[in-house]
């Protein structure tokens, strides 16, 4: 894009800003926190330490992408922590079980897409908010988990299933899906027809159904994809750690909508970006991290996250009515 | 002569961009739409005119696409076609200006002229550098290339939205240009410049159908008018061989003799004065009496001043200098609920925001701004409500299923007389009314101005602010005129004359000589 072809009165600058305002911010309190803990206390800033925060939360990152797109398409999916648990549980048996790795990898991530199809189908054409939805799919996979592992957990399983553990080039091939399909999904959402069409049925459906889409199709596609992200999450989650417990990690759901709103994507639908959710995602891995290295208490993160949620989404509804 | 006649004699030797055949629809076992015929020129203006529920909507969806007719032919250029989706309306070269801007609003405006058929690169990817060069060129051609093409839509105005929609159906290539009552939601500076937008499309070769409701309009613009009346032809004709009463007769099916009911009685005592009246600096100086049983019109332009002094008679933005009377003994309005205690009513102009909850029923809204009354103890007295809704139902002539009808169902001007129908339940004797037909069809906007005239003999002083030149002379009993925040010109009936009003609403002053 050249600069001349912006009209006078605006900066590029200006411009850049005002379209990546919370993706800047949300970088600049990274690299503040990363300055004043590591000042307080320099083993943050350790090899080990970046480390596990990035490869450990990567997984994260990369579910908030799917739900970023739920999101901006203007529906929300409440069930997504409970999708990774199973699609984690399913791909454990399948490799302890002694099925091939590429089938314990690929099953699950197929099993992922087609629950959230159908669940974009169900939301699509009977009109149940998604949120009922989802809620009720919660259910479903959390009371199936629990009761077809007994609550057991998973462990020796096949060193070539970690996916999670590997370190191509040094860095953990978590890290590097993370980076990668961010980058994918931003180019995606920007450069094709379908990424589009997802903006403008969360923008307003009407409009975009007299512009020629098919919001029903778009709304099942961006679920499948959710569901695609979803199983990509949940077998770096399952694979990253030795044992797969029949729990995940409480309020996981919550954890991944609130990095997509922290990153910018309006809760009402139609605007925001996949980067601003993986590094609202990598914000909160490094507000947990630094809490612990300042010898804080880690519940103290999930009030943290409560207040980033309540001011991002009092910053957008301000920006709103300014815009009206 | 029949419409299709018309067609048939202009038709000899050219194609029509688009031409319906005995096109019938119904709804749930209703018919909407019954066996009309419809045809288009290029390079015409081509007006729609009818009551609401007439099938002009209905009609216009057909030709788009959105909806397919149970019965009837579509042409396009000659050969029959059938619209599956919006998308192979498109592809006709049909395209439409919906009357509810469809826009993205957290897209730029580049992107919102082109959604839906982006320019590719090679790789299949949307080109971004080719789309916004084509969106600067289209607005460049529509005398808008002051926009800028990287905005988001969210932040512009309403007229600028709507060229964007234009541009958006250039961008398609349209041959023919379907526009839903395009200056209904329009600032007079935006209307005139949608008129010279519409005459150069139709220079291009464009031919245009022109929904409205605004009969200048109809005759500065339109080279052909089809009138639709309870879902079947009414009519078809060359503008320069109608006038308006044979239009609003054909459109409502009897003569309208008088268009506007005459005053019953006289004026009483005054009821309502303003001394000196400002709210900061959006109003200064504003005066004047209104008396009992009369109406008074407040003309001006968007922005004059008119809604922001009804804002402030009603407390919403309370008086910051001068002093209001009722009944001659000063009152101190500082909140619409001390307005409301006063014996003041205010039917705002935005329907949908502030003066009706849509979702909720007839009754809830009527029942809403007289809660205090219609309680017994703690608890909401439902019979009580219900009989004041059906008895507001009978008194206005809302067309109803019942009081239990969810208002968002009703027509427009079903929806003024439930605003209105909600405010007279408080017992009111000043009316404040805002653009009391804004929106509503011919037949509606007779019966709310016969409304209101029974009000007024009655007793009511009303005090009604329009946009519409021809209903504030039609309506008032003397006319103030506003502009730049003051009151600039004041007329009797008699001296109430287009010219005079319209002069004075326009010109534009300097402090010395308004003050």
């Amino acid at each position: 894009m050249s600069g001349a072809a912006f009209s006078p009165g605006r900066s590029n600058l200006q411009r850049f800003l005002s379209g990546y305002g919370q993706e800047i911010v949300v970088l600049l309190s990274i690299a503040a926190l990363f300055a004043v803990v590591g000042a307080v206390n320099p083993r943050f800033l350790s090899d080990t330490n970046i480390n596990s925060i990035f490869a450990g939360n990567a997984y994260i990152a990369i579910a908030a992408i799917g739900m970023s797109m739920i999101i901006m398409a203007g529906h929300i999916d409440v069930s997504v922590g409970a999708l990774i648990g199973v699609i984690a549980t399913i791909a454990g048996t399948l490799a302890v079980k002694g099925y091939p790795i590429w089938m314990a990898w690929s099953v699950p991530i197929i099993f992922a897409i087609a629950v959230n199809a159908a669940v974009g189908t169900l939301v699509a054409y009977t009109r149940i908010p998604s949120i009922v939805v989802t809620l009720g799919m919660l259910s479903i996979l959390k009371g199936g988990l629990i009761s077809a592992t007994q609550g057991e957990w998973i462990t020796n399983m096949p060193a070539e299933f970690m996916i999670a553990q590997m370190r191509p080039f040094g860095i953990p091939s978590a890290v590097w899906f993370m980076v990668a399909l961010t980058i994918i999904a931003a180019l995606f959402l920007r450069y094709t027809d379908f990424g589009r069409s997802i903006y403008a049925v969360g923008g307003n459906m009407e409009a975009a159904r007299a512009a020629g889409i098919n919001p029903e199709r778009t709304v099942i596609g961006v679920f499948a994809l959710h569901g695609l992200f979803a199983g990509i999450a949940g077998i770096l989650f399952a694979t990253q750690l030795q044992v797969i417990q029949s729990t995940v990690p409480p309020n996981l759901e919550l954890t991944i909508i609130t990095a997509s709103v922290i990153g910018g994507v309006s809760i009402l639908g139609g605007t925001g970006t996949v980067i601003g959710s993986t590094l609202a995602a990598i914000l909160f891995a490094c507000i947990g991290s630094a809490l612990i290295f300042l010898n804080v208490s880690a519940y103290w993160l999930r009030a943290v996250l409560g207040l980033m949620i309540l001011a991002t989404v009092l910053a957008d509804m301000v920006r709103r009515r300014r815009d009206k | 002569m029949r419409a299709d006649e018309i067609g048939a004699a202009a038709a000899v030797g050219a194609a029509l961009p688009i031409e319906l055949r005995g096109i019938s629809k119904s709804f749930a076992g209703i018919t909407v739409v019954n066996s009309v015929s419809f045809d288009m020129r290029p390079g015409e203006v081509h007006a729609l005119m009818g009551e609401n529920g007439a099938g002009k909507s209905t009609l216009i969806k057909i030709m788009a696409g959105l909806y397919q007719p149970d019965a009837g032919e579509i042409l396009v250029n000659g050969n029959a076609v059938r619209f599956a989706s919006p998308k192979e309306a498109h592809a006709a070269g049909i395209a439409t200006v919906h009357q509810e801007l469809l826009l993205f609003p957290e897209l730029t405006v580049a992107e919102n002229i082109f959604l839906g058929q982006t320019p590719k690169t090679a790789l299949g990817t949307i080109d971004w550098t080719a789309m916004r060069r084509r969106a600067r060129q289209l607005l460049e051609e529509l005398d808008s290339g002051d926009l800028d093409i990287d905005q988001k839509v969210v932040h512009l105005s309403v007229g600028n939205r709507q060229r964007i929609e234009i541009a958006r159906a250039l961008a398609q290539d349209a041959r023919v240009l379907i526009m839903d009552e395009p200056t209904a939601a329009l600032a007079e500076q935006d209307v005139q410049r949608l008129m010279s937008i519409v005459r150069r499309l139709r220079k291009r070769g464009v031919a245009i159908v022109y929904v409205s409701h605004r009969m200048p309009e109809i005759f500065a613009l339109a080279d052909r008018v089809t009138v639709l009346r309870d879902g079947n032809l009414a009519g078809a004709k060359p503008v320069p061989e109608v006038d308006e009463p044979t239009l609003v007769s054909m459109m409502v099916g009897r003569s309208i003799d008088r268009l506007y009911p005459a005053k019953q009685g006289k004026d009483g005592d005054t009821i309502l004065e303003l001394a000196g009246v400002a709210h900061r600096s959006v109003v200064q100086d504003i005066s004047f009496k209104l008396h009992r049983g009369e109406i008074l019109g407040l003309a001006g332009l968007v922005g004059s001043g008119r809604t922001e002094t009804a804002l402030t008679i009603f407390g919403v933005t309370p008086a910051t200098a001068g002093q209001i009377l009722i009944d001659g003994k000063p009152a101190i309005i500082a909140s619409p609920g001390q307005a409301r205690d006063l014996g003041i009513a205010y039917v705002p102009e935005d329907r949908a925001h502030q003066g009706l909850i849509r979702p909720q029923t007839i009754e809830d809204n009527i029942a809403l701004a007289n809660l205090r009354r219609l309680t017994r103890g703690l608890f909401v007295d439902a019979a009580k409500v219900a009989a004041e809704a059906r008895g507001a139902i009978a008194r206005f002539g809302i067309r109803a299923r019942g009081p239990e009808q969810p208002v968002r169902q009703l027509s427009g001007g079903n929806q003024q007389k439930v605003v209105l129908a909600k405010w007279l339940a408080t017992n009111p004797r000043i009316l404040i009314m805002d653009e009391p037909t804004r929106g509503i069809d011919v037949g509606a906007k007779a019966e709310i101005h016969q409304l209101m005239r029974k009000l007024a003999g009655e007793g009511m002083a009303i005090l009604m602010i329009s946009s519409e030149l021809p209903e504030v002379l039609g309506m008032s009993d003397r006319v103030l005129v506003m502009n730049g925040g003051r009151i600039v010109g004041q007329f009797d009936k008699e001296h109430a004359t287009a010219e005079a009003v319209g002069t004075v609403m326009t010109r534009s002053y300097t402090r010395e000589q308004a003050a």
